[in-house]
């Protein structure tokens, strides 16, 4: 695959769905387009829902015909292939018939027409005469609409279609029904049935940057003879002895890492899962059942008075497991934190969880309140010798405590979280095995 | 003692931030000797081919082939379990409140709502002076939402009393030069991290406004940003529309880490819940996870029928299935390890904008252009 740079989320898609227009018509491969007849009219170059079902599970990997019906749907709904006589975008797994669209009008190449084209169409359509051309009742609502708004070129709009359908008269009667019908669908995408989805629609945090390199077709789409080339990489920078000092210094970075390989990695994953399978609802039930399934809020009331359920001993022994994975899930229970801060008082180590505790709570402070806390800290914790720190990262946060910020004993902390941790893995077997 | 093994192998993040100042000082030195364009390109060059030779080191196995041990996930039986319908306009955000029922989402009308999820009743609703109200996030005591969009701030409205009309203590946080595409408190009710349009992410105080810390490197948009779930969490991870994700050290500013193989601007990133890695949705239509511990990209979740754009993503409890909200209006859920599909959720009528998995892991929320939010379980 190539770069896709400055090209619009659609026309990512567009190209996708191209390709697979392309082999979809193939004359070998593709499928088989022919001329039926219904109700004693020729209807020409159509295949049936059910073709087309059975050549996207053939070609495509989809899980089944649900899927191939929605990919289906997806192709139609952009206007590649369309249902013969209806203008919504619709794909049936039965017998109806289906057209593909002529390249010339996929959405690619032009992407918004303007509303002069749309009064052309629809005024055309009016001269015709015919009754497959008639307009449906929200098209005629929209002629009127544009009437007024085009009033001043409406002159020019009629000379248009006029003009158009002397053309139009001149072909063949088959390639008019063709042609008719593929001109139809193309509005069916751009101005869509009320009630049906806009897929031309870009998404607004990306609609200002796609103006800037777009110069897509916005003017008569009758002059659009060739597909338009997709707006190409508008600012290519040559590169500067900055730019690429910037990249030889993070490619540096990476080289400098210590990495690890990915069958190691790969088995942290595996572990990391077969440890948290049991925990993971879409694995394994929850204790209490699931609220969404059952209707049964027991699970979150239980959570709510989780001390209370403590001392009526009803922490299971699955919650508490949990305990031992990591500090966080000992100390993201609050029965795991109660439980915890009992087992260290009688350590007499509970000052190592104090502080670890009043450093991660110094970074949810409002600024205004950090020096303040920050100096308590100091003042507990650091300036004595009640704790286990390093002097290395005692100096550092005294260095630190000169402008402290929330994040002035992070590394002391993380220190003196080692020696802690050692802790937590007998205290919670020893809550197990108690139970 | 798992924890204590891992964190001899990730050294702590201070340690990351020295090395770096330690790197560019070498770097510099290098380079004031040979200040050519062409020469730095060749050097540059050299390195790259260098990387990729360390890189193709350790691609020992694929993590398919390691995984391939594990049982197939066959069980899933994920059905659509709520249907919140009220908006008018399309939805472009949803959070979970901390309560594991409440849900938050804001729409292209300007309309922040407040759903009991549960009951599927409409709670409270703020109207926004703006349209396109592209983020919103529950704070962590779930008595705040923070939200903003087109108008380039971040919003703070305090709703923890219903009686009371949120909008009366409303409090605009911060401001960007572009539109804001993404917030989340970071563990306190007291900051908010946002991303933005402008290719910056900045971190605020919520009651003094200020600025205490903004993150420059992107080059273009920031639509999504995530926090480490790591006890110590001073680390995020940012995906842009310049196809990198960077990782960024909260107390410095600087980022620490990139990651790149996305052809198309990245729309949503994600930590796996281990923390270890990170995973990205992208309008190239695929998921890619990258681990930080071999510095690479580790997987790729794609397929051939699967043509239209990730907008959204987020892990199950264990890290296994990584959902993906897609652009065809479709959810999928991919097995994270062997990289293959494991299930497909239609429901939705037009795009999919936002997926949250529950605090408690229980259900899955979606947020859709076709005016409705849908609870998965």
């Amino acid at each position: 695959m190539t770069d896709l740079d400055n090209i619009t989320q659609h026309q990512i898609v567009y190209k996708k769905m191209e390709q697979l227009m392309d082999r979809m018509q193939d004359e070998n491969t593709g499928i088989s387009v022919r001329t039926v007849n219904k109700f004693r009219a020729k209807v020409p170059s159509v295949f049936t829902g059910t073709d087309l079902i059975l050549w996207i599970m053939k070609n495509v990997d989809v899980d089944d015909q649900v899927e191939a019906l929605y990919f289906a749907n997806i192709l139609s709904s952009h206007g590649y292939l369309f249902p013969v006589d209806d203008h919504f975008l619709n794909v049936k797994n039965d017998g109806s018939y289906y057209r593909f669209q002529t390249p010339y009008y996929w959405p690619s190449n032009i992407f918004e027409p303007e509303n002069t084209d749309y009064a052309v169409y629809l005024c055309k359509r009016t001269m015709q005469n015919k009754k497959r051309l008639e307009l449906a009742d929200y098209e005629a609502e929209n002629l009127a609409k544009l009437q007024k708004v085009l009033s001043r070129k409406w002159e020019f709009v009629f000379l248009q279609a006029e003009a158009q359908s002397k053309v139009d008269k001149k072909r063949d009667r088959m390639e008019r029904k063709i042609l008719d019908s593929q001109e139809r669908a193309f509005w069916d995408v751009h101005r869509p049935m009320p009630g049906t989805i806009i897929t031309t629609e870009i998404d607004y945090r990306k609609l200002k940057r796609y103006k800037e390199s777009a110069t897509l077709a916005n003017g008569d789409i009758n002059n659009l003879l060739l597909p338009i080339q997709l707006p190409v990489k508008n600012n290519i920078s040559k590169p500067t002895i900055e730019s690429i000092k910037k990249d030889i210094t993070a490619m540096r970075l990476k080289l400098d890492r210590r990495n690890i390989k990915l069958s190691k990695i790969a088995d942290t994953y595996i572990t990391y899962f077969e440890q948290y399978a049991e925990y993971d609802p879409f694995f394994t039930p929850p204790e209490f059942s699931n609220p969404w399934l059952l209707d049964n809020v027991e699970v979150w009331d239980c959570d709510k008075h989780s001390s209370m359920f403590l001392y009526r001993k009803e922490v299971t022994v699955r919650r508490i497991k949990r305990w031992a994975f990591s500090l966080k899930e000992l100390l993201a229970d609050p029965a795991g934190k109660e439980h915890f801060t009992k087992f260290l008082e009688k350590e007499f180590s509970c000052e190592n969880l104090k502080f670890w505790e009043a450093v991660q709570n110094l970074k949810k402070l409002p600024q205004r309140e950090v020096p303040k806390a920050a100096e308590e800290i100091w003042t507990e914790y650091l300036s004595g010798d009640s704790l286990n720190i390093d002097s290395q990262s005692r100096e550092l946060s005294r260095k630190n405590m000169s402008a402290p910020d929330r994040w002035a004993f992070d590394i002391a902390a993380v220190c003196n979280r080692t020696f802690s941790l050692c802790k937590i893995k007998n205290g919670v077997q020893e809550m197990i095995n108690r139970k | 003692m798992k924890d204590c093994k891992s964190y001899s192998v990730a050294p702590p993040l201070a340690d990351i931030a020295l090395r770096n100042i330690w790197n560019l000082d070498m770097a510099l030195d290098v380079n004031t000797r040979t200040e050519t364009v062409e020469l730095l390109s060749r050097e540059a060059d050299c390195l790259k081919h260098k990387l990729e030779e360390e890189r193709k080191k350790l691609n020992d196995v694929t993590l398919a082939n390691v995984a391939e041990r594990l049982e197939e996930v066959t069980f899933l039986n994920i059905k659509p379990r709520r249907l919140l319908k009220g908006n008018q306009a399309k939805i472009l955000c949803c959070d979970w409140s901390p309560d594991k029922r409440h849900i938050v989402s804001s729409s292209q009308d300007g309309k922040l709502l407040i759903w009991d999820a549960f009951t599927s009743a409409k709670e409270q609703t703020v109207t926004m002076p703006t349209t396109w109200v592209m983020a919103c996030a529950y704070s962590p005591s779930g008595n705040l939402v923070a939200c903003g969009g087109l108008d380039n701030k971040v919003t703070v409205f305090n709703i923890s009393n219903p009686e009371e009309d949120p909008s009366a203590k409303k409090k605009t946080v911060g401001t960007h030069t572009n539109f804001m595409s993404c917030c989340l408190f970071p563990n306190s009710d007291q900051q908010i991290l946002t991303g933005s349009g402008d290719a910056t992410a900045a971190l605020w105080d919520v009651e003094s406004g200020q600025m205490l810390q903004s993150f420059h490197g992107h080059t273009g948009d920031i639509m999504s940003i995530d926090l480490s779930p790591s006890e110590i969490g001073n680390t995020f991870i940012s995906g842009s529309c310049d196809k990198m994700l960077l990782l960024w050290d909260m107390r410095t500013g600087q980022s620490v880490q990139s990651f790149e193989g996305h052809l198309s601007d990245i729309n949503s990133v994600k930590y796996h819940p281990s923390g270890d890695a990170v995973a990205s949705g992208s309008d190239d239509s695929t998921c890619r996870m990258y681990d930080l511990r071999a510095d690479k990209e580790v997987a790729v979740y794609s397929k051939e029928s699967i043509l239209f754009g990730v907008n959204s993503i987020d892990f199950s409890v264990s890290g296994r299935i990584l959902f993906g909200g897609y652009t065809d209006y479709t959810i999928n859920a991919w097995d994270s390890l062997k990289c293959e599909r494991v299930s497909l959720l239609y429901g939705h009528e037009n795009r999919v904008t936002s997926i949250k998995l529950s605090p408690d892991g229980t259900a899955l929320a979606s947020a859709s252009w076709d005016a409705s939010l849908r609870v998965w379980a």
